[in-house]
């Protein structure tokens, strides 16, 4: 960007800054640390300058936004036209009290709804199965069959509102469930819209909410692929997440890797079932943490977008552009919020926010100030919610598109997380993909390694914690909670009882029956899930069938 | 003869695949010299309580966060107490909120480290509570 000439002047005058007025300074005033580094480890220079960026091309590595390579945002006019989607991930108790939720935020100006489904249903399991006791509606909405899902979306128009839903290994079902609820409310599967998280990989990376061993469960996955291409168009059949596998411990640039790699991998599973590429891929969408260190975030986000688009469109020769985006949500961090002085986590949601607008988001989640404790209570989403706004309508910084690309600072770091995300990837590649890497345990390793270094770093406070260990309170406040007792759990199986008691046994045998064979036929399952959730076969009933045929994961121990 | 190390079992009761903590802090504890035991994830009481008596530990240490542990931790108690396990010492740690607390003291647990918690506090606190079974065995 600039000529040699130019930067040799820089580079004079700058050794003239470091051993004059920048030398003399610190002898009377030495730097805070030795060594400064972002909240991943990664060391920060003292200033950034053009001499930083003299191999970065304008042209080649930033480009316009809504062109290749996306450095700077998938859209041509990103923010100016349409602000990202505010979607706050919401789900409790039984689905009658998540659906109040959900007419709640949608009437406080949300702009998209975000299923948060309980741990039994996560596992798929109903809420009768002896694992699911004390479980019920803690960390979600319980759904056991269509009858919930109906509830849940009573009187949300399908056709009108967008949904993710944040579900994994048993994602086909929930997913047949939402389809066949739009269906009775008379909208088209092919005009209905969302995202389901469908990531199996982080599952074993990191979330740990894995049912079937790795091969069965990218068999499932590619199947959802298929299915939607052709029947669902308008579906997100995959987020594929960094979220989870940052939140487990990982730095930001193994966030970067491990996603990115994530990725590719799913890419080569649906090319080996025989798809084509440019009919799935505008379809994939990703899932990325915003944690505490601004600028680390920032330069993560627009290396993702800059890193999938050069994989696409070189490594699979995708073709059609949309293919190239790398179209992301975002979820501000949850383990860097605290139980000590809990309202300082609005600020950390809002530091992290704002990288994630800056970084070029396509959706945000704002983690509310209470989730330390338990799942969010009205108040505290709501303010969740208008953090979101005030950034938006207040804040300005949605007025320009990638308002801090050209900083020295943040283009050399995008260039060098770029750069260590690719390494890692190489790694990946020639152990034989990322399914061969987490059976050889190698990305999970490397996560619990950083969780083990930062942890340590916090103790010797070579990393500062307000409130936690510095700035402590002498006594901390209790805040109000939301609080899900037992009387979920009854009402729950009362319905699922009631459910089992209505339907057509005879059919759900049938229905149970035609899905094993076809999974042994290793035929796509989609239409034979759809036919047994229509049915009112339970989550538990559909997953138990194909645990018969596929078995079930057992991750090997290790810390 | 060496002295008996300290036996601690970190166990994951509970739906969640949170294991974050639980590993920091096995790894934690190994590293202060004690022998560590880690379960995996979502155990049942049984058999967290079965491995506890097979492995004849001093400490158990239970990790959740999904919510569960007011039906979950009486539970583990109760088999523990069937077993006439009473030396063992059980802490916790997670997500839980501050109004359970004084009900998962009652049945028990000895002490619930919060969110925040350093390893150290852990490990100092293990050291002065655990009753170490019969030395030199």
């Amino acid at each position: 960007m600039f000529s040699e000439k130019e930067l040799e002047k820089i580079k004079k005058r700058k050794e003239k800054w470091e051993n004059g007025t920048y030398s003399e300074s610190i002898k009377k005033l030495p730097e805070r640390m030795e060594k400064f580094t972002t909240i991943s480890g990664k060391k920060i220079e003292k200033l950034y300058t053009p001499l930083d960026l003299k191999d970065l091309d304008y042209l080649k590595d930033l480009g316009f936004p809504g062109e290749y390579p996306f450095t700077r945002g998938i859209h041509p006019t990103m923010y100016r036209s349409r602000l990202w989607t505010m979607r706050q991930f919401s789900g409790f108790g039984t689905a009658e009290d998540t659906n109040k939720r959900y007419k709640y935020l949608l009437s406080q100006g949300q702009t998209g709804l975000s299923v948060a489904f309980h741990l039994p249903t996560l596992m798929g399991i109903d809420s009768d199965h002896p694992l699911a006791q004390g479980e019920i509606g803690k960390c979600g909405v319980a759904v056991d069959s269509l009858a919930d899902m109906e509830i849940l979306f009573d009187g949300i128009p399908l056709d009108k509102i967008t949904t993710s839903m944040t579900i994994n290994a048993p994602a086909a079902v929930l997913w047949a469930m939402y389809i066949a609820v739009a269906e009775k409310q008379g909208v088209s599967p092919k005009i209905i819209s969302g995202t389901i998280q469908n990531d199996i990989l982080k599952e074993y990376l990191a979330q740990k909410t894995f049912i079937f061993p790795p091969g069965p469960s990218m068999k499932l996955t590619i199947d959802t692929f298929e299915y939607g291409a052709k029947e669902v168009p308008r579906w997100n059949t995959i987020s594929i997440s960094g979220y989870h596998i940052r939140e487990a411990g990982a730095t930001a640039v193994q966030e970067l890797a491990f996603t990115i790699r994530d990725g590719i991998e799913y890419v080569e599973w649906a090319i080996k079932r025989g798809l084509n590429i440019d009919d799935f891929a505008p379809r994939l969408s990703f899932f990325f943490n915003a944690h505490n260190d601004f600028f680390e975030e920032i330069a993560k986000f627009r290396a993702a977008r800059k890193m999938w688009a050069k994989i696409m469109k070189e490594r699979f020769n995708a073709k059609n552009p949309r293919s190239w985006w790398l179209r992301f949500h975002t979820q501000t961090s949850g383990v860097s919020l605290m139980a000590q002085q809990p309202y300082n986590n609005i600020i950390r949601v809002t530091i992290q926010a704002l990288a994630a607008i800056l970084g070029g988001t396509q959706s945000l989640h704002t983690n509310s100030l209470d989730e330390t404790y338990a799942l969010p209570s009205e108040e505290a989403v709501t303010i969740a919610l208008r953090t979101q706004q005030i950034l938006a309508y207040e804040s300005g910084v949605a007025n320009t598109i990638d308002p801090l690309g050209g900083s020295y600072f943040i283009e050399k770091l995008t260039l060098e997380m770029e750069k260590e995300a690719w390494n890692y990837i190489k790694k990946i590649d020639d152990m034989g993909g990322m399914v061969k890497a987490i059976e050889a345990g190698f990305p999970q390793k490397e996560i619990q390694d950083s969780a083990y270094w930062y942890q340590k770093a916090v103790e010797t406070k070579e990393k500062i914690i307000v409130g936690v260990n510095e700035f402590k309170a002498e006594k901390e406040e209790e805040i109000p909670i939301l609080y899900i007792d037992e009387s979920v759990a009854k009402k729950q199986l009362e319905r699922l009882k009631e459910v089992k008691k209505m339907r057509n046994k005879a059919l759900v045998r049938q229905c149970l029956s035609d899905l094993k064979k076809a999974a042994q036929d290793d035929e796509n399952l989609m239409p034979y899930i759809l036919k047994a959730v229509k049915a009112y076969a339970t989550l538990g009933e559909i997953i138990d069938s194909l645990k018969e045929i596929y078995g079930e994961y057992q991750e090997p121990i290790s810390y | 003869m060496a002295e008996r190390k300290i036996r601690v079992l970190i166990a994951k009761p509970g739906l969640d695949g949170h294991d974050r903590g639980a590993k920091i802090v096995a790894r934690a504890l190994r590293d202060a010299g004690m022998e560590v035991i880690y379960t995996g994830l979502r155990r049942t009481p049984e058999e967290i309580v079965a491995t506890a008596l097979q492995e004849d530990v001093d400490v158990i240490g239970l990790s959740i966060l999904s919510g569960a542990h007011n039906v979950l931790f009486p539970r583990i108690m109760d088999l523990l107490k069937e077993k006439g396990m009473h030396d063992v010492l059980v802490i916790a740690g997670g997500i839980i909120p501050q109004r359970d607390i004084p009900f998962l003291k009652k049945i028990g647990i000895a002490e619930i480290f919060l969110p925040g918690t350093s390893t150290q506090e852990i490990i100092d606190y293990i050291k002065k509570n655990v009753k170490k079974k019969a030395k030199n065995s």
